[in-house]
C-alpha cells in the first residue's frame, strides 16, 4: 500500500501552488522604494587591452547617477575561487586574478567593462551606449591544445602560460598503469569531446542590493542556490563586509542546475553600489547577458584506453583530459574536472588500475564550472563509451561485458580513492532489463527497418559521488570551505513546526519533502511542518544545494535536530506523565509510557514547553528548539543503468528518442513522485546535452550559439515517455535516512546510452562507425554515416 | 529598444503615408521587428502598425482562381482560412514558428523580411504568386534578391499576395533544431504548365528554385526523377547545424519528400 503522508508517500508538492498560479516570489519581482538600475556594458571582443575609458559624455547622460570601472573595484578584493588543486608535481594550481569589473584587460566576450547606474534601466543603457572605449584587440585564445602549446598568447599576462593545473590521479600509480597497457591483451581507444553547455535555467541571475546607512547594513537579493555561501565569499574575500552587516537572500529561484552555486562579479556589484549611490541597485540579467555571463558546463576533450586481459576483464584504464577553466576561475572550477571526475573513474567496475591525467586550460572563454553532475558526467560518459566500443571491438555483448567487470562486494574502496559504501549493480541492471523490454527489441528493430529506419539500443551505467561532502577530506583536496550543513527545528508552543534548513530549494521541491521526515518523526501531519530557507537571516547555516546533497547532508542534519528536540520533549512528557525519560515512547504523535495506557499529546508537550508552569524548569530550559550541524562520513554513491532506444533517419541523420529506461538506486526514497520528477529533468538535459545542446565559439572567441536561434534547449518533442525505476535501493550506511541523492542522476546516467545507442543504430546499418561527438545532430550524424 | 512613435492607421492609403515620414517602418505582426528592436538593433522614429487595415486581412479567392491573402494576415488565419483553396500553403503556415508567433506573424512581414530560412519565401517563389503592393504588382521571380532583401522600395507596403493554386503541391520543412525555421524547406507545386520547386534555408543568396528537378520533375512527377540530379554545396549556407553538404543533400531528400507527399 502506498503510504499517503510521511517518509515514502508521493506528496504533492505545496510549493506547486505558488509557482503554477504566478505567485511565487522571484528575486525580479522584488522592487525597493528608490531602487536604481544598472546597466553593464559587456566586451564584444574576447580578448583586448583597455587603453582608455571616455566616461565624460556618459556621465552627462539624463538619469545616469554613477558610472563605475575597474578602477573603482581596485580598493577590493576580486572574486575568490573555492578550491585549490594541487598539480602533479605537488604545486598549486596558477590562479589568476579576477576582478568584478576588466581592468586593464578584457578576457572574454561577456565580460564587463564598464556599470552605468542609472534612474531607469533605459537611461543605464542610452548612457552605456556613448560610453567611449579606446581598445586593443589581442588575439583570442580559444583552443585548448592550442593554449597550452609554446608561443601563445596568454590569457594572464602574470601567469607563466595557460595551464592552470597538470593533475595526476592517483600519481603513484601512473608507472604501474602505463604497465598494464603495455602488456594488456587488448586495449580500446576513445577520443572524445564533452561538449560545452549552458545551464539555461528558465529564471536568469538577478540581483538587488541594498544599504541601510542607520546601522550599517548591506542586505543582497540574489538568484542563488546558496546564499550563506555567497555571504562568505562576498563579504570575507570581496567586499570586507562582516557576517552580521551583510544579509543575502535568496528567495524564489527558478532553476539552478549548478550556474547558481558561484558567486559572480554582478552580486558583488549591486551590493558595492548600493552603498556607493547609497540607493538600492538591481540587475536582472537578460537571456543574452545569460549567454555570455553565466557559468558554462563541461567543456573536456579527453583521450580514454580500458585495458583488458584476453577474458575481457577490466584491467586498466588510462585517460588525459584537457579541461577548459574559460578566462578567470569560477568558485568551483578547478575541482569538477579532478575531484569530481577522476574519483568517478572506476564507474561501478573493479578495474584494479586507474591513472587520470588533467589539464585545465585557460582560454578567453566565459568562465566554465559545475553544471548538473558536474564531473561526474564527463567521466561517466568517456567511461560507458569506451566500454561499449571494447564490447563491439570483442564482439561481446555491451552488457555481459559490463556485468562481468561489475563491483560485487561492499564496501568497496577503488583506486581512486574513494569507498563506496553500498550498491548492487546487477540488481539495477536486471531491473533495467526488464523495464527496457529488451527482449522486444529485435522486434521492434525489424518493424522500424521496415519503415526504412535505423534501430538502435544503447545502454550503459553510472555510479556518482554525491552529498558533498566530508569536510576533513575535502580540505585535504583543496576545498577553502566545510562542507557540512545545518538545520534548526523550532517548534512552536501549539505543536506546529519551522525547520529552518541550510538547503536551498530552487524546483528541488524541499518545501514538501522535508516535512514528511519530521512528519514520519513525530507522527504529526506534514502541513503542520513548514520549511524556511535561502535567507541568512533566517536559517542557521548552510552550504546550500548542489551535488545532489539537499537531503543526505541538510536532512540529516534536520534529522539530528529533530532528534534532539524529541529528546527534549521525552524528557518535558516524562515530567507530565510522572515518569521516567527513558520509558517514554513516541507514535503518532503521541508520547506515552511503555507497558501503560498513559499519554500525552505532542501538542500538551509544547504547551508546556512555551508554558512552563508544570515544568521541570530546575533540570531543562523552556522552549522547544535545536540546531544541528551535519558533517558527512563519506559521499554517497546512487548507481543505476539506463538504457535508451533510438531511430535514426538514414536520409537526413535524424535521431529521435524512441524508448528511455532509467533504474536507479539511490537508497531510501522520501518522496518518489518528486525523485521521479528528478529523473526526468535529469533525463531531459542528458538528451539536451547528447543530441541537442552546443556552446560553441568561433576562432575569434565570438559565441555562435548566444541565443535560443543557435542554442538548442531540449523541447517536449525531443523527448519520449521514459520508463523510471526506483525500487532497487541499497540504503547508504552512514547517514541516518539511509538516502543517496537523485538530483544529478539522469543527467549523468543519460548522454552515452543515447551515444550508444545511435551508435548502434548506424553499425546495424552496415555503417562503421565508431564514435560521433556530442551533439548528435541530424548533420553530424549523416556527415559521420557518408564518411565512414 | 529606443523610443518611437506609432501611429495605427485603419487604410492602406493613411499607412503609406505615414510612412513617408523620415525613419517610419511598418510593423505587421512584430515577431522579427520587435525582437530586433528590443536588441537595439534598428532605430526607427516610427513604428506605422498594419494590425488595424481591415482591407489587408483576410484570405479569399480571386477571379483567376488564385487565393488572395492580406498582406497583415496572420499565418494563424492563414492556416484555417487558406486550407480549402491550398492545402499545401494553409501547411506550411501552420508549421511556423509556435502558436504566439502564428498568432501575430502576417505572410507581408515574412515576406518583406526575406530571412533566408524563413517558410513562405519558399511558397511564394514556388507558386509562382504575385506580390501586390500599394503601387505595383511583383512576380515573385523577380521580388527576392537575396537573404533579407527583396525589390520591395522604401515605405512600400505589401498588402496581398496572390497564389496560384497548383494541381498538388507540399512543403518539406526539415528543422534547424535550435530556431525551428527550415534548415532546408522545399516547396514544390505541380501546375498544368509545369512544376515549381523552390528551396529555403539552404543558399547563402536566400530562396531559389532548383530549376534541374523543376524540369525533371516537369516530365515525371515522382521523386525518382530527381535521382539522377545533385546539388552543388556551393553557396550552400555552413553553420552550426549543418554543414554546406548536408543542406546540399537535404534539398535532394526534401524534394523527394514533398513529392511523394504532394497532394
Ligand atoms: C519564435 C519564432 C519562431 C519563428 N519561426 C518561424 C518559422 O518557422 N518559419 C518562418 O518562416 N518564420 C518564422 N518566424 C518568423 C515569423 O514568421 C515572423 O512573423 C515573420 O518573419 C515576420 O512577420 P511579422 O508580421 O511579425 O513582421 P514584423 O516583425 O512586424 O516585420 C518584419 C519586417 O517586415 C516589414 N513589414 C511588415 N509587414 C510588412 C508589409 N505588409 N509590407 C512591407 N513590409 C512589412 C517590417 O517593417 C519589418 O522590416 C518565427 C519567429 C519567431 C519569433
Amino acid at each position: 500500500m502506498p503510504k499517503d503522508s510521511g517518509i515514502g508517500a508521493s506528496t504533492k508538492r505545496r510549493e506547486d501552488l505558488r509557482f503554477l498560479t504566478g505567485a511565487g516570489n522571484y528575486t525580479d519581482d522584488i522592487n525597493i522604494h528608490g531602487q536604481a538600475h544598472v546597466h553593464f556594458l559587456r566586451a564584444d571582443v574576447a580578448h583586448a587591452t583597455i587603453n582608455g575609458i571616455d566616461l565624460a559624455d556618459a556621465e552627462k547622460m539624463p538619469g545616469v547617477l554613477r558610472i563605475f570601472t575597474g578602477a573603482d573595484f581596485e580598493p577590493v578584493g576580486g572574486l575568490p575561487c573555492g578550491w585549490q588543486v594541487t598539480d602533479k608535481h605537488g604545486e598549486p594550481m596558477q590562479e589568476p586574478k579576477h576582478p568584478i569589473i576588466a581592468h586593464g584587460k578584457i578576457r572574454h566576450v561577456g565580460e564587463i567593462v564598464a556599470a552605468v547606474v542609472a534612474e531607469s534601466l533605459a537611461q543605464a543603457r542610452d548612457a552605456a551606449e556613448v560610453i567611449g572605449l579606446n581598445l586593443t584587440e589581442l588575439p583570442a585564445v580559444v583552443d585548448m591544445k592550442t593554449a597550452v602549446a609554446d608561443g601563445t598568447t596568454k590569457v594572464h599576462d602574470d601567469l607563466t602560460s595557460n595551464l592552470c593545473y597538470d593533475w595526476g590521479f592517483v600519481e603513484e600509480n601512473k608507472d604501474a598503469v602505463d604497465e598494464a597497457i603495455k602488456n594488456a591483451a587488448h586495449v580500446t581507444t576513445l577520443e572524445l569531446v564533452n561538449n560545452r553547455l549552458v545551464a539555461n535555467p528558465m529564471e536568469p541571475r538577478v540581483a538587488v542590493g541594498e544599504y541601510s546607512r542607520s546601522d550599517d547594513m548591506h542586505t543582497l537579493h540574489t538568484t542563488s542556490q546558496n546564499p550563506h555561501v555567497i555571504r562568505l565569499l562576498m563579504g570575507a574575500f570581496v567586499l570586507g563586509i562582516p557576517e552580521h552587516k551583510l544579509r543575502v537572500v535568496a528567495p524564489d529561484v527558478g532553476g539552478g542546475f549548478g550556474t547558481k552555486i558561484f558567486h559572480y562579479a554582478e552580486e558583488a556589484f549591486c551590493t558595492f553600489a548600493a552603498k556607493a549611490v547609497n540607493r538600492p541597485v538591481k540587475w536582472t540579467s537578460t537571456r543574452s547577458e545569460a549567454f555570455m555571463s553565466d557559468a558554462h558546463g563541461r567543456d573536456h576533450v579527453t583521450k580514454i584506453e580500458l585495458a583488458m586481459d584476453a577474458d575481457n576483464n577490466f584491467t586498466a584504464i588510462r585517460t588525459e583530459t584537457y579541461a577548459n577553466m574559460g578566462a578567470y576561475l569560477s568558485t568551483f572550477a578547478p575541482s569538477v574536472p579532478t575531484w569530481l571526475h577522476g574519483t568517478l573513474m572506476a564507474g561501478n567496475y573493479k578495474t584494479p588500475l586507474i591513472y587520470v591525467n588533467v589539464k585545465a586550460v585557460f582560454t578567453n572563454t566565459v568562465p566554465v564550472d559545475a553544471y548538473r553532475g558536474a564531473g561526474r558526467p564527463e567521466a561517466t560518459f568517456q567511461l560507458e563509451r569506451v566500454i561499449d566500443m571494447a564490447a563491439r571491438e570483442r564482439g561481446v555483448d555491451p552488457i555481459a561485458l559490463r556485468r562481468q567487470n561489475f563491483v560485487t562486494e561492499f564496501p568497496y574502496a577503488t583506486p581512486v580513492a574513494v569507498e563506496y559504501d553500498t550498491g548492487d549493480y546487477e540488481a539495477t541492471m536486471a531491473k533495467l532489463e526488464e523495464i527496457a523490454d529488451m527482449g522486444g527489441f529485435a522486434a521492434r528493430r525489424a518493424e522500424s527497418e521496415k519503415n526504412g529506419k535505423l534501430r538502435g539500443l544503447g545502454v550503459n551505467c553510472y555510479i556518482e559521488a554525491c552529498g558533498i561532502a566530508p569536510s576533513n577530506l575535502v580540505g585535504q583536496l583543496g576545498a577553502r570551505a566545510g562542507l557540512y550543513d545545518a538545520a534548526t527545528v523550532r517548534v512552536n508552543a501549539t505543536g506546529s513546526i519551522s525547520v529552518m534548513v541550510g538547503a536551498h530549494s530552487h524546483g528541488q521541491g524541499h518545501e514538501t519533502s522535508f516535512p514528511q521526515v519530521i512528519s514520519e518523526m513525530i507522527g504529526i501531519p506534514e502541513d503542520q511542518i513548514d520549511i524556511v530557507h535561502g535567507d541568512t537571516s533566517k536559517i542557521p547555516f548552510g552550504m546550500g544545494t548542489y551535488g545532489s546533497r539537499s537531503l543526505a547532508v541538510c536532512g540529516s542534519a534536520m534529522v539530528r535536530a529533530a532528534e534532539k528536540v524529541i529528546n527534549k520533549a521525552k524528557k518535558i512528557a516524562a515530567h507530565l506523565l510522572e515518569a521516567s525519560d527513558a520509558d517514554i515512547e513516541l507514535k503518532d504523535g503521541q508520547f506515552s509510557v511503555a507497558g501503560t495506557d498513559k499519554s500525552v499529546a505532542w501538542g500538551d508537550v509544547t504547551l508546556a514547553a512555551y508554558v512552563p508552569h508544570n515544568y521541570p524548569l530546575e533540570d531543562i530550559e523552556p522552549g522547544l528548539e535545536e540546531t544541528a550541524f551535519y558533517d558527512p562520513a563519506n559521499f554517497t554513491y546512487p548507481a543505476g543503468a539506463y538504457a535508451c532506444e533510438v531511430e535514426v533517419d538514414p536520409d537526413t541523420g535524424k535521431v529521435t528518442i524512441e524508448r528511455f529506461s532509467a533504474a536507479d538506486d539511490f537508497g531510501n526514497i522520501i518522496n518518489p513522485m518528486i525523485v521521479s520528477g528528478q529523473v526526468h529533468g535529469g533525463i531531459a538535459q542528458g538528451i539536451g546535452q547528447a543530441l541537442l545542446e552546443n556552446c560553441a565559439y568561433d576562432e575569434n572567441g565570438q559565441l555562435l550559439s548566444a541565443s535560443y536561434m543557435d542554442y538548442t534547449m531540449p523541447r517536449a518533442d525531443d523527448l519520449p515517455f521514459y520508463s523510471v525505476d526506483h525500487s532497487c535501493q541499497t540504503p547508504c550506511t552512514h547517514n541516518p535516512l539511509g538516502v543517496k541523492g537523485c538530483g544529478e542522476a539522469g543527467a549523468i546516467g543519460s548522454p552515452p546510452s543515447v551515444v550508444n545507442a545511435v551508435i548502434d543504430a548506424l553499425q546495424s546499418g552496415g555503417k562503421n562507425v565508431a564514435h560521433i561527438d556530442m551533439p548528435l545532430t541530424p548533420s553530424r550524424v549523416w556527415n559521420a554515416m557518408n564518411n565512414a | 529598444m529606443y523610443a518611437f512613435e506609432i501611429e495605427r492607421p485603419s487604410t492602406i492609403a493613411d499607412a503609406v503615408n505615414a510612412l513617408k515620414g523620415e525613419d517610419a517602418q511598418a510593423l505587421g505582426g512584430g515577431q522579427t521587428l520587435i525582437p530586433t528592436l528590443k536588441q537595439r538593433l534598428a532605430m526607427p522614429s516610427k513604428l506605422v502598425s498594419l494590425t488595424d487595415i481591415g482591407e489587408m486581412k483576410g484570405v479569399c479567392l480571386g477571379d483567376g482562381g488564385e487565393v488572395c491573402i492580406g498582406g497583415a494576415t496572420t499565418h494563424a488565419t492563414v492556416s484555417k482560412e487558406a486550407a480549402a483553396h491550398y492545402p499545401a500553403l494553409a501547411d506550411l503556415a501552420s508549421h511556423i514558428g509556435d502558436p504566439a508567433v502564428r498568432n501575430r506573424g502576417t505572410i507581408g512581414g515574412s515576406l518583406a523580411n526575406n530571412d533566408p530560412s524563413a517558410c513562405y519565401p519558399a511558397a511564394a517563389l514556388g507558386s509562382g504568386a504575385r506580390i501586390i503592393t500599394n503601387s505595383r504588382e511583383i512576380a515573385a521571380d523577380d521580388y527576392f534578391e537575396g537573404m533579407f532583401t527583396t525589390a520591395l522600395d522604401e515605405g512600400e507596403v505589401i498588402t496581398e499576395v496572390r497564389f496560384p493554386v497548383p494541381e498538388k503541391a507540399n512543403y518539406q520543412k526539415f528543422l534547424q533544431p535550435a530556431s525551428r525555421f527550415a534548415l532546408v524547406g522545399v516547396f514544390v507545386a505541380k501546375y498544368a504548365d509545369g512544376v515549381r520547386v523552390a528551396v529555403t534555408g539552404a543558399s547563402e543568396e536566400g530562396v531559389f528554385r532548383w530549376t534541374e528537378a523543376e524540369e525533371a520533375l516537369s516530365g515525371n512527377f515522382d521523386g525518382g526523377a530527381v535521382d539522377g540530379l545533385s546539388v552543388s554545396a556551393d553557396g550552400m549556407i555552413s553553420d552550426l547545424h549543418g554543414t554546406s553538404d548536408y543542406r546540399a543533400h537535404l534539398v535532394k531528400v526534401m524534394t523527394k519528400r514533398a513529392v511523394a507527399a504532394s497532394s
